[in-house]
């Protein structure tokens, strides 16, 4: 029995990341309580040199490793650079929010490398298990990060729930996965789309997997019917984590339902197209009319949340490269747009004062002009208003959904975002037209305000000049299918 | 081809540019500042905007001034500017009205002045871009950015309920646009991958999905221009929006649903068109009529000619359902005319809102004793607000009426009685205004109209007077793209 090691080069970026981890921890223990940023600066620093290792490897071609369980192509690279962004973009958002309270500790930067890494892993699956290996690693770091403020009761019950649905998903998605395996023999994703193509399986078991998985995905991606926790864990968790949960992994879920379903169960889009359109109305139309009640405004944005991952669903339900690219166009959209909300919550944040009601918002206009400004690019971008990039990931999805003929969901969805066009203003509204309640200054580091101009800025410039970002879409998903 | 100076590019961005800067002057410190610039930007933006009207080849119906180069080819997306003798006059008014607003704003406004002035100057950067789109996703973009400004300008600067008008104006009008999109993405389908409007007005379609299309443009468009049920809006949006809102809202946004009419539905669904013919017709007339009588009953002077507006607008689609060139030019010519004098009314009304900070005709009266060279304006824009020959009301409502008689003597009959009702409201509000014994102290106490006011006044006088006794310069430059545009609707396309 000779064993021959399996080719680490496509993983090197993980391995890389994983040392880092470990590292990380070591260093913080070391450097001790009054030198945080030593974690910080090695955090940063990992991301950097993750995005290096994974730009050097860029290559169109398509290479599996660990018996094909694992898979680098361009899909995975595009996606993976752009979360590490995302995380070192949440990092300097949060720094000052994190030290406020007390939560910067070393636990905080390695629970955000490990559930970088679950994202890293789940973007690069080709098998069933890496995919959930991917998944768990990335939810249990999120749970732990909810919980992350320990004297807090809110954060801890969100936690909780969190935790409990989130298990409850993992059960389903596992079930669906067996049926699946039992149909067919197989988890990998490329042989299961070849048996399922040759028809040699059991449909009535595969659907009934099929099914399963769907409802699993659609608990990551808080989709409704499976949408409950997200308010919760939302409005719960501090607001740098919500940052985090509520950006990043939406691009690792994206690229769990490309593996899942498109490249895994492609053949099967009859069966779940027609799951994906109900899920998509109902959360168009639950995100959208909830988000009208709230007051809160991250329970708000929870909503917000459920309805953009509604239209993002719509993106698949082409199920041609036209469509994902405009899904994953939209996906990067609205990580670009959270991004930015959320740094603009925590700007109003205080020592001492919690920004959650969207009435924190009146007179901020006049407070701050600028953030006000960014804000109101922000909202617009949501809401869908050319020229902000919002509107063309709209426009892009639409597009696909008309192609693939479903005008009658499309004029839903486009009523259902002027529902939500509704909740947007008023943020506007709130920010332009009313007087402030206070006029405590908004203090913010440098670093958090220039990432913040930019982001906006980048809101605005990517929807004037939205090729660039359409184009690495479509090249993404056609160089990967 | 050889190098051609962009000319439309800086008609649509000279104002853009010069509404960031005076953004960038900041803060109420440096307010003359923000007004200076603004007023220099609004003026240049004119001079700019002359050689379109200078150079322009009135006797050919073809799009002139082009500028086409790659936008975002994913979607095969262009930026293509043109304009044809539809667009280029609208395109005038707006860049005409523009430096009469920031100079009706120049004292009064006194908090946030640059974020107005700005306002003012992107907003009509962004309408020069909506006449001058050949591609219909760039039209859409300028179409949805020009909410932006105006939501602003009502809800920060408007009156009490400015709230409450400044959400029913975006929304209204967000549902209208929406439903344009998935229609254009429709068409982005059928026609194998094109945004191009010129490629829209060449493709085949059947009836029904033309139907369909016709209404997805027409709640966007009846909602711009507005037309009756879809109106309600506009009195809302006028009364709390501040005087320089109200002179654009009227002025030229309303112009926009207008131009739409005859940029895509009527040529892009020109079976529909006349299928629905009938329909519009009755729309509009009840516009013309109905409103007209509502009208008669307000006790707000900007409410009132908001509902002028709707009922002077409804005339405008009349014009375009007749299919007879008198009647397309007689809308046209009623656009124009009535951005020059429902923009001075919402002026006259600013002047003396200015001075007793109230809408309410039960407020005033003797007027005239007080402030003479303003009653003379104000008589004079109310005349031809009634349409009376030899101001510019006139010739544009006559067009139409002569127009209608060749289809139906009923339909002429009732657009006529605008005659009568156009008459009566307006110089009934004038008269309980104006004349009569002195109605207050306040009313005492008025001074007449400063230099500042006269001169916007006056400048918006001789454009009345003038369209009205020579319209040629306005109808000449639009017959031939007039002409091809019916000859492009009588043909069917099924």
């Amino acid at each position: 029995m000779n064993f021959i090691p399996p080719d680490f080069a496509p993983a090197s970026s993980e391995i890389f990341m994983l040392i880092m981890v470990c590292i990380v921890m070591l260093a913080d223990l070391s450097a001790g309580e009054g030198r945080r940023y030593v974690a910080y600066l090695l955090t940063q620093i990992t991301l950097l040199g993750c995005a290096l290792l994974t730009f050097l490897s860029f290559s169109t071609e398509v290479s599996e490793t660990f018996s094909g369980m694992f898979v680098d192509d361009a899909m995975a690279d595009i996606l993976k650079l752009m979360v590490y962004g995302t995380v070192s973009a949440v990092l300097i958002y949060s720094h000052a929010y994190i030290s406020d309270r007390g939560m910067l500790k070393g636990e905080f930067f390695s629970l955000i490398l490990f559930a970088t890494l679950g994202m890293m892993v789940m973007i690069s699956s080709s098998h069933f298990l890496t995919l959930y290996i991917g998944l768990e690693l990335l939810s249990l770091s999120m749970y732990a990060l909810v919980a992350l403020q320990r004297d807090s009761v809110v954060a801890t019950e969100a936690a909780m729930k969190f935790f409990v649905l989130g298990a409850l998903a993992s059960g389903f998605l596992l079930y669906g996965m067996s049926m699946v395996y039992g149909a067919t023999g197989t988890l990998h994703v490329s042989q299961l789309a070849q048996i399922i193509q040759s028809e040699a399986s059991s449909k009535e078991v595969l659907v009934v997997g099929l099914v399963f998985i769907v409802a699993g995905i659609a608990f990551k991606l808080s989709a409704a019917p499976f949408h409950m926790w997200a308010p919760d864990v939302y409005q719960g968790a501090p607001t740098a984590i919500t940052l985090f949960i509520g950006s990043a992994p939406k691009l690792a879920a994206f690229a769990f339902v490309m593996r899942l379903l498109v490249e895994g169960m492609g053949e099967m889009v009859a069966d779940w197209q027609g799951m994906l359109v109900i899920l998509a109305v109902l959360s168009m139309a639950v995100g959208n009319i909830a988000a009208i009640a709230q007051s809160n405004i991250k329970r708000m944005l929870a909503y917000s949340t459920i309805s953009h991952m509604g239209f993002l669903l719509l993106g698949f339900i082409s199920a041609d490269s036209n469509g994902y690219s405009s899904a994953l166009f939209y996906v990067i959209a609205y990580v670009l747009m959270t991004l930015g909300t959320f740094a603009v919550i925590m700007m109003l944040c205080r020592s001492g004062f919690e920004a959650e009601n969207i009435d924190d918002f009146k007179g901020l206009s006049k407070r701050n002009a600028w953030y006000a400004f960014i804000t109101l690019i922000l909202m617009l971008s949501l809401t869908g208003i050319p020229p902000m990039i919002g509107f063309y990931a709209k426009f892009a999805v639409l597009q696909a959904v008309v192609n693939a003929g479903y005008v009658g969901l499309a004029v839903a969805a486009v009523l259902f975002s002027l529902i939500g066009a509704f909740y947007y203003l008023r943020i506007i509204k709130l920010m332009y037209f009313d007087e402030p309640e206070t006029d405590e200054p908004i203090v913010s580091n440098s670093d958090a305000k220039i990432l913040l101009s930019a982001n906006g800025f980048a809101v605005l410039a990517l929807g004037i000049f939205p090729q660039a970002l359409m184009g690495l879409s479509l090249y993404a998903i056609q160089n990967s299918m | 081809m050889s190098f051609e100076f962009p000319l439309l590019s800086l008609v649509i961005w000279l104002p853009i540019v010069f509404g960031i800067v005076v953004f960038a002057t900041g803060n109420d410190r440096n307010a003359n500042l923000a007004r200076v610039i603004s007023l220099a930007g609004a003026i240049l933006g004119f001079i700019v905007a002359i050689p379109l009207y200078g150079n322009f080849d009135s006797a050919s119906g073809i799009m002139q001034f082009v500028e086409n180069h790659a936008w975002f080819e994913r979607f095969n997306v262009n930026y293509h500017l043109g304009i044809d003798g539809i667009s280029m006059p609208l395109i005038l008014l707006n860049c005409f009205i523009t430096p009469l607003v920031i100079v009706a704003g120049w004292e009064v406004i006194k908090e946030r002045v640059s974020q107005y002035m700005g306002a003012f100057l992107l907003m009509s950067g962004i309408v020069n871009g909506v006449f001058a789109s050949l591609d219909a996703i760039l039209f859409y973009v300028f179409w949805e950015a020009s909410l932006i400004p105006m939501f602003l300008i009502i809800g920060i600067w408007g009156g009490p309920n400015r709230v409450y008008a400044a959400i029913k104006f975006f929304l209204y009008t967000l549902l209208g646009s929406l439903l344009m999109l998935i229609a254009f993405i429709y068409l982005y389908q059928t026609s194998g991958g094109s945004f191009s409007i010129a490629d829209y007005h060449q493709l085949a379609i059947p009836l029904t999905p033309q139907i369909l299309i016709f209404v997805a443009f027409l709640l966007a468009f009846a909602v711009k221009v507005p037309m009756w049920p879809v109106h309600t809006w506009l009195p809302d949006a006028h009364v709390e929006a501040p005087t320089g809102g109200s002179v654009v809202l009227a002025a030229i946004l309303l112009k926009l649903g207008g131009y739409g009419f005859l940029r895509f539905s009527l040529p892009i669904a020109p079976d529909a068109s006349h299928y629905l013919a009938d329909m519009m017709i009755v729309l509009s007339l009840i516009a013309v009529v109905y409103i007209g009588l509502i009208a008669l009953m307000q006790a707000d002077m900007k409410k009132l000619i908001a509902y002028s507006s709707v009922a002077h607008m409804g005339f405008v689609t009349l014009g375009f359902f007749l299919f007879n060139a008198i009647g397309i030019e007689g809308a046209m010519v009623q656009m124009i005319s009535h951005g020059f004098i429902s923009g001075a009314m919402f002026l006259c009304v600013g002047v003396l809102y200015d001075r007793l900070h109230s809408r309410q005709i039960a407020d005033y009266g003797g007027v005239v004793n007080k402030m003479p060279a303003f009653a003379a304006f104000f008589m004079l824009f109310a005349m031809a607000n009634a349409g009376l020959p030899g101001t510019s009301g006139f010739v544009g409502e006559f067009m139409v009426i002569m127009g209608s008689m060749q289809i139906n003597f009923w339909y002429a009959f009732l657009a006529a009685t605008t005659l009568i009702f156009g008459a009566a409201y307006t110089l009934w509000m004038y008269k309980r205004v104006i004349f009569g014994a002195v109605a207050s102290p306040a009313v005492e106490q008025l001074s007449d109209v400063s230099k500042r006011e006269f001169a916007i006044l006056a400048i918006l006088a001789v454009s009345v007077l003038w369209m009205g006794l020579y319209p040629y310069p306005v109808t000449e430059v639009m017959h031939a793209t007039i002409d091809q545009l019916l000859a492009h609707v009588s043909n069917s396309k099924l």
